[in-house]
């Protein structure tokens, strides 16, 4: 990915562990380490520094194992009135309370973050309730909107548009610059949500 | 306060060295689209180069409330102002980004440790409007050394290597990205789009999402080329075929839509260093 990064594929575990594995390395000159669905994104301020990391990527696994998380799981408080509710009950055959049942039952891991600051994709949302995008997205969705989409859930930490469907909303704050880190759903966390 | 703003111009952002480090957090790197002329602006009125300096696509009115040493990319020199004096910003020219640096650096918030504005997600924005009054981080009285820096125009021939997703397109996509003549159709501060050839993809299965940088060249379903600038998404699902290299990124951002470029493509990695199997 030019002479100062590198797109990691066929990783030897879940990205959002081996970018952490690689993190807890603490290689100098290493930027960014962005896990995403199935890559890990490594950036570095030269090539001479990008060569170094490269290098230390067979001692990531044992990395991972040293330390596993102690987190505690973030549990998301949720009003299931969202504008897609019943769009999804009926396109995925179900009831709106078994909509609501699967994806409180469920236990969720933020597997990245992107499109926009503080927004996790949530991997273990039930194969019964995976709808691809909206065909037509959203100008504007609010924030602390719960939302699903192919295999992930997600909240929207600030408006934006966006092409989920959404199920319901919450008002946890998950994007606050003056909290250190600013995201509360970084990569590896888990998640449960609760209806309220 | 140092300076009054009488007209805001176009796009006038505050942009330092931006907020890198915080990707995995979908938080972009911004900073200043064109480091080496913010870089050199800075040096020119005796800041480090991490200070704070005004972009800004043109037709920005500054009135100085105090004596300042600015140095702005029209003129190749710095320059002493006093109270009441004015400075323009014109828009055109051969580069479609200014830069106006002032000594002691533009004084505005740190968000999260930076004063970059980050137009895609609104972080560390800032209204600038007729009457924004602007600070200075830092008070000096350090005198400059007078210095000259005339500027180039930025090159028309952009090269780039091979990108993680090459072997997604058809046929030989780096000969068809080296020998087509790209458009630039639109350019603002998290990409440049470029119109041209359409290069064909071998699959229509959706990518999952991936990490990008800066100068990552994306081809999205309608054809055209999008290369990632300061405030690009931090991850995102169309393939990239190619990376601008670090040094012409700015050079290809720099020209205003309508303008014809060239892009240079390699196989090898950016500096001429082979690929080692990593993309």
């Amino acid at each position: 990915m030019g002479a100062r990064a590198s797109l990691v594929e066929d990783l030897p575990a879940h990205p959002a562990d081996w970018a952490a594995g690689l993190l807890r390395l603490a290689v100098p000159g290493v930027i960014d380490v962005v896990p995403a669905a199935r890559t890990v994104l490594v950036r570095c301020g030269t090539a001479a520094d990008l060569a170094v990391a490269i290098a230390r990527f067979d001692d990531v696994v044992a990395s991972i194992e040293i330390g596993a998380s102690t987190e505690t799981t973030v549990v998301i408080p949720v009003r299931y009135d969202g504008p897609d509710l019943a769009d999804v009950a009926e396109r995925t055959g179900r009831s709106v309370d078994e909509v609501v049942r699967l994806h409180v039952a469920a236990e969720y891991r933020v597997a990245f973050c992107g499109f926009a600051p503080g927004f996790a994709y949530l991997e273990g949302l039930p194969v019964e309730l995976e709808l691809p995008r909206r065909a037509t997205p959203r100008t504007r969705v609010p924030a602390g909107s719960v939302a699903i989409a192919a295999a992930y859930s997600a909240v929207y930490p600030s408006a934006s548009p966006g092409g989920w469907h959404l199920l319901g909303s919450t008002p946890t704050t998950l994007w606050d610059l003056n909290a250190d880190p600013p995201a509360r759903l970084t990569p590896g966390t888990t998640v449960r949500f609760e209806e309220r | 306060m140092s300076f009054v703003v009488i007209e805001p111009g176009i796009a006038t952002t505050v942009q330092d060295r931006g907020r890198p480090g915080l990707a995995a957090l979908g938080v972009p790197p911004s900073g200043a689209i064109d480091r080496a002329i913010a870089d050199m602006l800075n040096r020119l009125v005796g800041n480090p180069e991490d200070a704070a300096v005004l972009e800004t696509a043109g037709g920005v009115r500054l009135r100085a409330q105090r004596s300042l040493v600015i140095a702005s990319d029209s003129e190749s020199a710095p320059r002493h102002l006093r109270a009441g004096d004015e400075i323009s910003i014109a828009p055109g020219g051969v580069r479609q980004w200014h830069y106006l640096a002032v000594q002691g650096g533009i004084g505005t918030p740190l968000v999260l440790g930076s004063r970059s504005h980050d137009t895609l997600s609104g972080i560390g924005a800032l209204a600038i409007t007729a009457g924004t009054e602007l600070g200075i981080a830092r008070r000096t009285t350090d005198l400059v050394p007078v210095d000259v820096a005339p500027l180039g125009a930025p090159s028309t021939t952009i090269r780039a290597s091979a990108g993680p997703r090459l072997d997604w397109f058809e046929g030989d996509a780096l000969a068809a990205l080296t020998t087509t003549s790209w458009t630039v159709v639109e350019s603002n501060r998290v990409g440049v789009r470029l119109h041209g050839a359409r290069i064909a993809r071998r699959t229509a299965i959706e990518l999952p999402s991936e990490g990008l940088v800066r100068g990552a060249i994306q081809i999205p379903p309608d054809g055209d080329l999008v290369m990632m600038l300061a405030d690009h998404p931090t991850t995102g699902g169309y393939p990239v075929v190619a990376v601008v290299d670090d040094a012409d990124v700015a050079a290809l951002a720099q020209h205003p839509a309508g303008t014809t470029i060239r892009l240079r493509v390699e196989r090898a990695g950016g500096d001429g260093a082979p690929n080692d199997g990593h993309c």
